[in-house]
């Protein structure tokens, strides 16, 4: 290890900084005005960066030259901008007053839109875009080549951040921008019109998305999966700068290039947790970032589970279900248990995040943690400790809660946008363990031959197992969200000062709530490893939180069987109309976006919904 | 004993000292009002008295037990309650699960998993509630309450752990005058019944003068007054600072009538 | 007065959640003069500013400003009308300074008035003159209070809704708010003030209104309020 290694390695830090601010710099802009946390701004990185791949080698053949080149990447991240108002117009507008919970899923709806559209449209091939003119010959520093397009990565930072900064100090445009990342109210009074503001803020957030994604075409191809590895990294840039801090994304982006580029020197397969573990200190000891401020107005709290009287019939149709449930095998074929036995397992890996965001008001978007935990934790004692079925399955549920436990110990710290983005980079840390440790969990690949114990082989043992511990796991549920430890953590979720004021010890309180759900996620995540027989460390990642949330909002996080009746009517849906069609994720998507904006309450509170008004 | 003695309380933010040197005393069943215009520190004092801030200098002591760096929660246990400017309750829950809440957290069992939360403790909370004359509803969603009726169940939230000093935050804002009222005489009597000191803070000089026993009077962070309602009601010092003419420019002039 | 009234209010109320704080406020607002609200703290009066600006929810009979219904107009077509507010906490964007402060205020004059800028302004409140350059949580709370009306006055208004200018500053200072509300008079602009302070209500009020717990007390002339001693012991304590 040389010093001129060193350089190298610092000046590539530098350029993966520079990118990395580039896109993240709009993330923030648009939060600090919008107050929303924007999924969608990896999508419009990726779409820059198809758009660029092929729209410059195109212009390219008209004249070729580094003019041509660089007007395209601009032209590229035009597009991406319009692009931007179209969203902001067509749904942020929409949402401004809308739940965190709410608006975060609906921008993911977009992700899952955008990932659709986008194969559609560029097809489904990676496409490597040109190099660029008068740069593809390397520079020799300290002896070592270094690509020179690079030093040009590096240096559109700065210019970035100098060209923003301009922007924002120089022009009424700026001026109008940051008063309304103070007050937007105020800004109101004085006769500006938010909306024409917002739409121009969401231009500016998404034309660097856009630039940030068309400045990496000649590094690397255009490929679906852009969008999330990129948002993972810009949420942790603009948090850990604090969100809404332009100088701070600088300041985070900088440092987090500098620990990727020798987080690999130490630990040569971790980079991704480095990252993750950064943000983790960042916020235990800074919870609002370095340049970030408390919320003043936070964004409103979803509604949550209330007193309700008891139906009369309550116990009836539980009854009846687990009746219905138990005769499934005399009336259904294989197919139809495997589906209700992967719906069971669905349900209650909602039901164990409702206690979190429905009775705790605590908004976890990163629950495929413990999910995969405990898919992870049963299938590793199986494979390394051979342990059967019976002591692998406790095994992942005390992985997950362990997990839990420690995760929680962090997040019942912060609060609002800052608590939903620690614990989706808690998740993407395991997520990381388990894509980069390939030794012990398989890597990519995840471990196969994770096969029940003989008793409860074969569809209809397994299925009459999943219900037996579903059911008794939910019913536990029930009980604590109706034993005084659930109204604990609904007294503190409607009002903290009365709950303070009444002596509950709310992060204690949230704490054990976490550690709990983590643990119910668990044995959801065992049970699926076993009824699949493999585990992968797709368990673990951003798409498996979010089939949990979309559960709870289809089904309607104000009630109890709110996700119980989610997981069924997703999963039957996904399992009908996935076949007929490649766009299932569009399709998704769009559902996600019409719950939002047209069923807040979901299934189960809109037809409670009826009821009572009829009464 | 002293119920609160309040010593040398002084807090300042960043450089604009909000109170300055704050002493006072109250006594068991004596009820005292803090006046003082917008921005005189009443809030900052109280919320010391609370709990919710760390004052920069002094001590707050509760029956001679110095409980300056007690948190919200401490201080509940050793008999704090308190009621809020706007009132703060538990909206997702019925009016008497509000009060059952309270009684669960004052005998420790809230993180008890099992026993279901409603039926506990049913009989003292409705016991409760009927003091403050909110039994009628017990079994309505919180949400579904007037304002003023929210007001009394809090009263009775903070009666529930059995509190020696209650600190109640305006108490009456945004009340309808009868309301104001009564929810004042309702507070004297139960005060006075189990002998709790009570320390609010007031903007309506009715019911200020109507109920407090003594008044001390904040301007800029400092006691400037302190006595009977008549005592203050007739210093010329408060008169000028609170009444508004502090600021006096010189006399009226130049009038033009429309 | 025989012209119609710039801002004209019927029966206006507001609630916060399910607490009524106003219940029927009628009152007008003629250009060039000052309308002071008085009461006690509590009593509505910023409520009915914020209410007139579409910042709280509220109904009423009628609201028009210079003719036109204000009525579920969102906040910004309200201001833009020529209606200036310049609230209670001040609310000056501490980020940015004394110059950006004044440019996020500015809008085009609506009529043939000579517009405000920035100098004019300066002229009118010497103090931020040395400090242009200055943000906003360097200020002391009078100069913030200063720059609140200038920025407010950027937006060139009919008619302002000052609420509590006096609050919490030094008497030099208000005396200098007194000017700056003496100024905008004699330009025509209407002003409504609402007011704690006694003495500064009455020294530059052409008329009042007395609420209390959110009802009209009292309508009249400056002079006729003086007059009534009883009612000003028993609403406002002076």
């Amino acid at each position: 290890m040389d010093l001129s290694f060193l350089a190298i390695q610092a000046l590539n830090g530098l350029s993966s900084a520079s990118s990395l601010f580039i896109t993240a710099c709009g993330l923030t802009l648009v939060f600090g005005v919008t107050r929303i946390v924007n999924f969608a701004h990896g999508s419009l990185y990726m779409i820059g960066a198809y758009t660029a791949a092929t729209l410059v080698p195109r212009l390219l053949e008209l004249h070729f030259g580094p003019v041509t080149f660089w007007a395209g990447i601009l032209a590229s991240a035009i597009i991406v901008g319009l692009i931007g108002v179209l969203i902001e117009v067509l749904l942020l507008r929409r949402i401004y007053g809308a739940p965190e919970l709410f608006q975060l899923l609906a921008t993911f709806g977009v992700v899952l839109v955008v990932q659709d559209l986008a194969i559609l449209v560029f097809g489904p091939e990676d496409i490597l875009g040109p190099r660029a003119p008068g740069l593809r010959a390397p520079v020799e520093i300290l002896g070592r080549r270094f690509p020179s397009y690079e030093l040009v990565l590096i240096a559109a930072g700065p210019i970035v951040l100098g060209l923003v900064w301009l922007l924002l100090r120089k022009t009424r445009f700026g001026v109008l921008v940051r008063a309304a990342t103070q007050d937007r109210e105020m800004i109101a009074a004085l006769g500006v019109n938010q909306a024409l503001l917002f739409t121009g803020t969401l231009f500016l957030g998404a034309f660097l998305a856009g630039l940030g994604g068309a400045l990496q075409i000649p590094r690397v191809s255009a490929h679906a999966g852009m969008d999330l590895s990129i948002i993972a990294e810009a949420f942790v840039v603009t948090v850990v700068g604090g969100m809404g801090s332009v100088p701070g994304a600088f300041l985070a982006a900088l440092i987090i290039g500098q620990l990727q580029a020798f987080g690999i020197l130490i630990f040569p397969k971790s980079t991704l947790v480095v990252v993750f573990l950064l943000m983790a200190v960042v916020l235990a000891i800074r919870p609002y970032g370095f340049f970030g401020r408390p919320e003043a107005v936070g964004g409103t709290h979803a509604v949550g589970i209330a007193s309700s009287k008891r139906s009369p019939y309550a116990g009836l149709i539980a009854l009846a279900v687990i009746g219905t449930g138990l005769s499934l095998p005399l009336i259904g074929d294989a197919y139809m248990l495997k589906v209700a036995t992967e719906i069971l397992i669905f349900a209650l890996f909602a039901f164990s995040l409702q206690l979190l965001i429905g009775v705790s008001g605590v908004v976890s978007f990163g629950h495929a943690a413990f999910f995969g935990l405990g898919a992870y934790g049963a299938a590793l004692s199986l494979k390394w400790f051979a342990l059967p079925m019976e002591a692998a399955l406790p095994a992942g549920l005390l992985l997950a809660a362990a997990g839990a436990l420690l995760i929680g110990g962090f997040v019942v710290r912060l609060s609002g946008i800052y608590l939903a983005m620690m614990t989706l980079a808690a998740a993407q840390i395991i997520y990381a363990v388990a894509f980069q440790w390939v030794d012990v969990t398989g890597g990519d690949n995840g471990i196969v031959g994770v096969w029940p114990s003989a008793w409860a082989s074969g569809q209809v043992p397994f299925y009459l197992f999943t219900l037996a511990l579903v059911t008794i796991a939910v019913l536990l549920l029930m009980r604590i969200i109706n034993a005084p430890f659930g109204y604990a953590l609904r007294a503190a979720r409607d009002s903290e000062a009365r709950a303070e004021a009444i002596g509950l010890t709310i992060r204690r309180h949230r704490w054990l709530a976490f550690t709990i759900s983590g643990a119910a996620a668990g044995l959801a995540g065992g049970l699926y490893a076993f009824s699949r027989g493999s585990v992968d460390p797709s368990l673990l990642g951003i798409p498996t939180s979010v089939d949990a949330l979309t559960m709870l909002l289809i089904g309607g996080i104000q009630t109890v069987t709110g996700p119980l009746v989610g997981a069924g009517f997703l999963h039957v849906l996904r399992d009908q109309i996935m076949p007929l069609t490649s766009l299932w994720r569009l399709l998704l998507g769009l559902i996600i976006i019409a719950i939002v904006l047209v069923f807040p309450r979901g299934l189960v509170g809109t037809v409670r919904g009826w009821g009572e008004e009829r009464s | 004993m002293t119920l609160l003695s309040v010593q040398g309380l002084s807090k300042s933010f960043g450089g604009v000292a909000a109170a300055r040197d704050v002493s006072f005393l109250l006594e068991r069943g004596e009820l005292l009002a803090i006046i003082g215009p917008n921005g005189a520190g009443k809030s900052t004092v109280f919320n010391m008295v609370g709990g919710q801030l760390r004052p920069d200098h002094g001590a707050v002591l509760l029956d001679g037990q110095n409980i300056t760096a007690a948190s919200p929660q401490k201080r509940f246990r050793l008999g704090v309650g308190r009621t809020f400017q706007v009132a703060q309750t538990f909206l997702s829950m019925s009016v008497v699960e509000n009060v059952q809440m309270a009684l669960v957290s004052c005998n420790g069992e809230s993180s008890a998993l099992w026993a279901p939360a409603r039926t506990r403790h049913r009989e003292e909370a409705l016991a409760l509630l009927e003091q403050v004359g909110m039994a009628d509803v017990a079994d309505r969603p919180c949400s579904a309450l007037a304002y003023g009726d929210v007001k009394r169940v809090e009263l009775a939230i903070a009666l529930a752990g059995q509190p020696k000093l209650l600190l109640m935050d305006e108490p009456t804002a945004g009340m309808a005058a009868r309301e104001r009222a009564d929810l004042m005489d309702l507070t004297a009597r139960i005060a006075d019944a189990k002998s709790i000191g009570v320390l609010f803070t007031e903007h309506d000089m009715d019911v200020v003068f109507g109920h407090a026993e003594r008044v001390i009077v904040l301007v800029r962070g400092r006691i400037i007054a302190a006595g009977s309602p008549e005592e203050i009601r007739q210093n010329e010092e408060v008169r000028r600072a609170y009444l508004g003419d502090e600021h006096a420019l010189e006399k009226p002039k130049g009038l033009s009538p429309a | 007065m025989s012209t119609p009234p710039l801002l004209e209010i019927w029966n206006l109320t507001a609630s916060y959640g399910r607490a009524q704080v106003l219940f029927g406020l009628t009152f007008g607002l003629h250009a060039g003069e000052v309308l002071a609200l008085v009461g006690r703290n509590g009593a509505g009066k910023t409520t009915t500013l914020k209410a007139i600006m579409g910042l709280v929810p509220a109904t009423a009979q009628k609201a028009t400003f210079k003719g036109h219904s204000l009525g579920r107009l969102p906040t910004y077509r309200i201001a833009r009308m020529g209606l200036g507010y310049v609230p209670e906490d001040r609310r000056i964007f501490t980020d940015l300074t004394v110059e950006e402060n004044l440019e996020a205020g500015r809008k085009a004059a609506s009529g043939g008035r000579s517009p405000w800028t920035p100098e004019r302004l300066f002229k009118l409140f010497p103090n931020l003159a040395e400090m242009r350059g200055r943000r906003g949580n360097q200020m002391s709370g009078g100069e913030q209070q200063m720059l609140a009306i200038a920025r407010t006055l950027m937006g060139n208004p009919d008619a302002i809704l000052l609420d509590e200018p006096s609050e919490g500053i030094a008497p030099v200072i208000v005396q200098m708010m007194a000017e700056a509300i003496r100024a905008m008079k004699a330009e025509g602009v209407a002003v409504l003030l609402s007011e704690q302070n006694w003495a500064f209500a009455a020294g530059i009020s052409d008329r009042a209104i007395v609420i209390e717990r959110g009802e009209m007390r009292f309508h009249g002339t400056m002079a006729e309020l003086m007059a009534d001693e009883p009612l000003r012991a028993e609403t406002l304590g002076v």
